[in-house]
């Protein structure tokens, strides 16, 4: 007979992830998917549409704005499919961080009731921030079609070898997402306004971020700043991806996968210390 | 299988009082850079501090159902969340030698929007069902739940008890090897009550483990063999159900004294009982005894006062037992002006050992003039009957009746 046993004591520090037990529930995983998926949209008029309308009224709005009356450059490239593919490559960071960083807090209730490994969620909520990812790609994909070879401006347009680098990248953005994500959720457990804050330093993020401007507007020796924000690496890849334009290279990839790992790391080790006693705080 | 499958040793829990946040800097850099903040020290019973739970220790065998009683802010939930693993002690441990499941809700984690069907499958998933565990139990589910008709409807248009029977009927399908159920069963109509209690039934006679608290001594006293009684976060005692529960249904009365309680006596007390004593003391089985009232007059009319004077005798388990009346002599009796004694004996004293509560009262004619409930606890020792034939048997049944039996 199978000689299971669990140890309940107060908590040590340090990383204690039960891998094994994540296993276990891998069905629960899939099912949360689920959840976040068809809750949102039961009883809607246009369900997952939303999930592409949002992106493209904000680039209108941006090719309005910071093209036509700002008169930011683009890289040559067309206005619209600069914002759109900039949205694109930020939008699945800023939903993952924007949802994970909320985790204890909207789900309070069901942590207090019964016990399951609290990181399933923040793996659900990025693995369901994906999916919406992959209808937001084909939406783009579309568009950038059309303007390829519909259009005069769009002859610029030169998709290239670094679209394979591409999942490698999301698996940056997911990573940094969830690593930012999660150490916000650990201090929600004690400070209520950290969630005011993530939604104001995402805004304040992504203008950091070259996703309304290339980083080539940045001065040479200042762009290792920019550099230091992983997803200016992000962005500037899936233009260099899709478009043929955006400054990447080898060295800046390295600086954003190490900032991301230690990020990433140092995130869940928060987490796995907050989930333990939150309950008695939050 | 002699490794208790649930040992609980010395399991404390702190919890600070007040405001959680620290507001202002100062309070913030003092939480957080001071040296660890263990909570190890003697400051700990300041008015800052509370002990929800307080050097819990106890062990539970495989296929033991134990209770867990007490009142409210006892620390039963606490100790449960912690087993739970829902939060972590502060001090102590616990070791669990089985999967846990834990019903402290029902309905955890239903989501409004999602039909019946798919909150099935949600809620076994959280409670740590497979799916594939889930999609061969599923027929079993929907039919214990009686809402078949209604399965593919979102959840939140379900009444209360259809939502509650789904809730539970998902748990009621778990397979662990500890279940612990912390008052689940409070909500339902008497029907599905019952139907709950049949399947924790169930659940014990497949070997499993079940940890239970409840106000509802009924039930505690139906499904537990043991119960442990928790006041004010320690463990007050341990032991055989009936014995603890009735321990804790008159925690302060001492065996076989007259205690009135204030709350519990009512009349005008023109006669009053000021004491009441039985001897032997303690009474045993089987034996003779006699029980004395001591009563009290007041009056500056002389002359006698007629009353007739009962006993009530109950359990909490079994209700009301029996009763003995003055009325037996055929007259009242003459209550004179001060003091005076009345007596009532008994051949063979008819309960077995345990426990037993009073209820004394005088009356006259159809008034009380001193009724006290639960004025007296009665501990019956063992004992056997003069008749040597009577056979005597302690156990569930406090009644001992004589019969003659034949096999023809």
């Amino acid at each position: 007979m199978k000689q299971y046993e669990l140890v309940i004591s107060p908590s040590r520090g340090g990383l204690a992830i039960d891998w094994r037990e994540m296993l276990h529930y891998r069905d629960l995983l899939w099912i949360l998917v689920r959840r976040d998926f068809l809750a949102q949209y039961k009883q809607t008029m246009l369900g997952p549409l939303w999930l592409v309308i949002q992106p493209l009224m904000t680039t209108v709005v941006f090719t309005v704005i910071f093209s036509a009356v700002a008169k930011i450059p683009t890289d040559g490239m067309p206005p619209m499919v600069f914002y759109l593919c900039g949205m694109l490559a930020w939008g699945y960071f800023a939903a993952c961080l924007g949802n994970i960083s909320n985790t204890f807090l909207v789900n309070a209730g069901l942590f207090g009731k019964v016990y399951f490994p609290r990181l399933i969620i923040p793996c659900s909520l990025m693995i369901s921030r994906l999916i919406a990812f992959g209808i937001q790609l084909i939406m783009f994909a579309i568009i950038l079609l059309y303007f390829k070879y519909f259009t005069q401006s769009g002859t610029m347009i030169r998709p290239g070898p670094w679209v394979v680098v591409l999942p490698g990248v999301l698996m940056i953005s997911a990573g940094l997402g969830m690593g930012v994500g999660l150490w916000m959720a650990a201090f929600t457990t004690r400070y209520r306004d950290v969630a005011f804050l993530s939604s104001f330093l995402i805004q304040l993020w992504m203008y950091a971020t070259p996703v309304v401007y290339p980083l080539s507007v940045i001065p040479e020796q200042w762009r290792w700043v920019a550099m230091l924000n992983p997803m200016t690496f992000v962005v500037e890849c899936f233009r260099k991806a899709f478009l043929g334009v955006g400054l990447v290279n080898a060295s800046y990839l390295m600086m954003s996968v190490v900032i991301t790992i230690i990020v990433l790391i140092s995130g869940v080790i928060a987490f796995s210390k907050a989930e333990r006693t939150f309950v008695d705080t939050i | 299988m002699n490794t208790p499958i649930i040992s609980v040793e010395n399991l404390s829990k702190l919890y600070r009082l007040g405001e959680i946040s620290a507001t202002g800097i100062k309070a913030f850099t003092k939480r957080h850079f001071r040296k660890s903040q263990t909570v190890l020290n003697v400051a700990d019973t300041s008015r800052d501090n509370i002990w929800a739970i307080r050097d819990v220790s106890f062990e539970v065998k495989q296929g033991e159902v134990l209770g867990i009683i007490g009142p409210n802010g006892a620390g039963k939930s606490t100790l449960l969340k912690i087993l739970s693993r829902i939060t972590d002690p502060t001090m102590g441990r616990a070791v669990l030698r089985g999967r846990v499941a834990s019903l402290l809700e029902v309905g955890t984690g239903f989501h409004p929007d999602l039909t019946g069907r798919e909150n099935i499958y949600l809620n076994g998933a959280i409670l740590g069902m497979r799916k594939a565990e889930i999609a061969r139990k599923f027929d079993e589910i929907v039919a214990f739940s009686e809402i078949d008709r209604f399965i593919d409807t979102p959840v939140k248009r379900y009444s209360s008890g259809m939502y509650v029977r789904l809730a539970f009927a998902v748990a009621a399908h778990l397979e662990p090897e500890i279940l612990i159920v912390d008052e689940v069963l409070a909500v339902g109509d008497i029907n599905f009550q019952k139907k709950c209690m049949g399947k924790m039934g169930d659940v014990v006679k497949h070997g499993r483990t079940i940890l239970f608290v409840s106000h509802n001594m009924t039930a505690v006293l139906n499904l537990c063999s043991r119960a442990i009684l928790m006041d004010h976060g320690r463990v007050m005692d341990v032991g055989k159900t009936a014995e603890v529960v009735s321990k804790y249904m008159v925690p302060d009365q001492r065996e076989n004294m007259f205690c009135p309680n204030a709350n519990k006596r009512s009349g005008d007390q023109r006669v009053k009982i000021v004491d009441f004593e039985v001897d032997p003391n303690p009474p045993r089985t089987g034996m003779p005894v006699k029980f004395v009232f001591h009563l009290l007059r007041e009056a500056t009319v002389p002359g006698n006062f007629y009353v007739d004077v009962a006993i009530g005798l109950y359990t909490e388990q079994a209700g009301p037992l029996f009763k003995i009346h003055s009325k037996q002599m055929g007259q009242d009796i003459a209550i004179p002006p001060g003091k005076s004694k009345v007596v009532v004996e008994l051949q063979n004293m008819p309960l077995v050992q345990g426990r037993y509560s009073l209820n004394l009262c005088v009356k006259a004619g159809s008034q009380p003039l001193d009724w006290v409930r639960d004025g007296f606890v009665l501990s019956v020792s063992p004992g056997s009957f003069e008749d040597k034939s009577i056979y005597v048997e302690d156990g569930g049944y406090p009644i001992v009746v004589s019969s003659k039996w034949s096999v023809e």
